[in-house]
């Protein structure tokens, strides 16, 4: 048999059920592989005592013959997900030291479904980033290296990165992530791994520290396709504590997993094929309509006019949302305070906000400042949200002729830390084939489709209908199989 | 549109940000670089469209009106940087 550590989700739970080994011993073999990962800084807090009274919960389960579904699966989490009795910070030192005294909706169920928690995963503060690099908590560092033997220390993406550097390194079997504007997709293709974000609505937000409410939605990371349905299934829900979360039943999604796509049409959307678009990208792209066709679909060319106007349209959006979310902290109700001395309670905000959020926190909290400032809120904030209904007209368009899109993920394969992280605008571009589906809600997700001249994994994207997660998830699914992505980071670590 | 030194400071005023000089000075190129960039969405015809309200079609719902929640005084004081007698405290402010 091989390590425990190399299994996914599946191979767990039908590994633990079929007898090949204990909840426990699942748990002390992915408990070692975190204490022996200390060098990716995947993680902010270790939480191996979870793991174990969740494993040995497992074990008893099954001798009682009450299993559930996620039973002695342990998961890492996140640290945008408020887990009661365990620090979350959201990467940042504005909640330093914050103990949540109540659960999120998506943490509460996936350990209702019995699963454990290996730890609180690092990711960029408050989500805003696409390398990992504004964490409070350093930089997450990619398994994954050049072929080149430059040994150059690689982005694993963001803002989910710890979870995906993490899944990569086999030292967590799957993780929450959360998606604003590609932040589960771009680190799956970053680090060869596979992502979901559902529908806008199918994830519960309650408890999940908020970035740009109209635009966040949690979903799983994982090592392929089956595994991300099944997290998926326990995941979502309907909950009354989310004013947006969406009051439909939660389908079967492993067991409706199929990669026959005969009568389906895949769509293929003639403007993400973007300027200076790499030809390693272009190829695989080509690659994975070859792929789509043998799995029985029909291609078809269509049109989404509005995609170059997305990225703009969403630094508006998304700055203008967080802007008002991060109104929150003001060193009073929880987190950091700095009261200088004799400051009055508006000198302390300030300090204490300028103490607390990292540079790229502040400038999207300014930028979104500005955009809704008197003045300025119709030129760029209604504008903007008319832009975005236009997108997501394109997609609707383009759902009456097909049932899929098709296109690559991220616009490049990992890139070095710090290659980016001087020009804001240039590390926005990274978010340029993801951000669509995010303004429009839909359901996305990335793949692992094949390995650049560097060694390094290239994702393709496939968008759905609203609530079609499993359409996203069987043409995933079909494009999984052929690629047979085997390609694993080398252990440095 | 761009932003000026005095207009970075009053963004950050509003902000609740204190900002040094060197911040405001490194942030008013930064500012102008993106301003400078999203404002390509001019260039789009939007005469007679709606603001986007929701991505997904969805109805506000309505519940009773009854307390389902509360009672947890100190769970809600428990990560506050200073509490006292079961209140949030903050620096004097009527002086």
């Amino acid at each position: 048999m091989s390590e425990i550590t190399d299994l996914g989700i599946a191979g767990i739970r039908d590994g633990f059920r079929g007898g090949e080994f204990s909840a426990r011993e699942v748990a002390d073999a992915f408990n070692a592989a975190v204490a022996g990962g200390k060098a990716l800084n995947a993680f902010i807090v270790e939480t191996p005592e979870h793991a174990l009274a969740a494993a040995d919960a497992a074990d008893k389960a099954k001798a009682a013959g009450e299993l559930r579904p996620l039973s002695g699966v342990p998961l890492g989490i996140k640290d945008l997900f408020c887990t009661e009795g365990y620090q979350t910070t959201a990467a940042s030192h504005i909640l330093g030291g914050f103990v949540p005294t109540y659960e999120s909706t998506v943490t509460a169920k996936l350990f209702g479904a019995g699963a454990g928690m290996l730890g609180k995963l690092n990711m960029d503060q408050f989500a805003m980033g696409s390398s990992n690099e504004t964490s409070a908590f350093g930089n997450v560092i990619s398994p994954w290296r050049r072929s080149d033997g430059g040994n150059a220390a690689l982005a694993p993406g963001g803002s989910s990165g710890g979870s995906s550097a993490a899944i990569a390194a086999r030292i967590v079997p799957a993780a929450t992530g959360t998606d604003t504007g590609g932040s589960i997709r771009q680190p799956a293709a970053f680090t060869g791994i596979s992502g979901i974000k559902p529908t806008y609505g199918r994830c519960s937000r309650f408890g999940i520290v908020a970035f740009a409410s109209s635009l966040d939605q949690a979903g799983p990371m994982a090592h392929d396709v089956r595994d991300c349905a099944i997290m998926l299934e326990a995941m979502s829900g309907f909950d009354p504590k989310d004013s947006t979360s969406l009051d439909v039943s939660v389908p079967k999604w492993e067991a409706g997993l199929s990669s026959d796509l005969k009568g389906k049409k895949v769509g293929v959307p003639k403007e993400y094929r973007v300027d200076n678009m790499p030809a390693e990208i272009d190829a695989l792209w080509q690659q994975g309509i070859q792929w789509m066709k043998d799995a029985g679909a029909e291609i078809v060319e269509v049109s989404l006019p509005h995609t170059h106007y997305a990225l703009a349209t969403y630094y508006i959006v998304a700055p203008a949302e967080a802007s008002s979310n991060l109104a929150r902290y003001d060193g009073v109700r929880y987190g950091l305070r700095d009261l200088p001395d004799g400051a009055n309670l508006q000198d302390m905000y300030a300090a204490t906000r300028a103490a607390g959020f990292g540079p790229e926190v502040k400038r999207r909290i300014m930028i979104g400042t500005y955009v809704l400032s008197a003045g300025f809120y119709d030129a760029y904030y209604t504008k903007a949200q008319k832009v975005r209904a236009l997108i997501a007209r394109d997609f609707r368009q383009a759902f009456e002729k097909v049932d899929v899109l098709l296109t690559p993920t991220a616009p490049s394969a990992a890139f070095a830390l710090g290659e980016k992280s001087s020009d804001p605008l240039e590390m926005y571009l990274n978010d340029v084939f993801t951000v669509p589906a995010s303004l429009a809600g839909l359901p996305a997700m990335s793949v692992p489709a094949g390995l650049d001249a560097q060694g390094l994994p290239l994702g393709l994207q496939i968008i759905g209908r609203p609530l079609d997660e499993q359409g996203v998830l069987n043409g995933s699914l079909a494009i999984e199989e052929r690629a047979g992505f085997t390609a694993r980071p080398g252990k440095w670590w | 549109m761009s932003v000026d030194a005095a207009t970075v400071r009053k963004i950050a005023s509003l902000s609740r940000i204190a900002v040094t000089d060197g911040d405001v000075e490194a942030m008013v190129p930064e500012l102008n670089n993106i301003l400078g960039w999203v404002e390509q969405l001019g260039k789009v015809d939007t005469d007679g469209i709606e603001p986007l309200a929701a991505v997904i079609p969805n109805h506000q719902r309505l519940r009773e009106d009854i307390v389902t929640d509360g009672d947890i005084r100190d769970k809600v004081l428990a990560n506050a940087p200073q509490a006292e007698h079961g209140f949030f405290a903050v620096p004097k402010v009527i002086e």
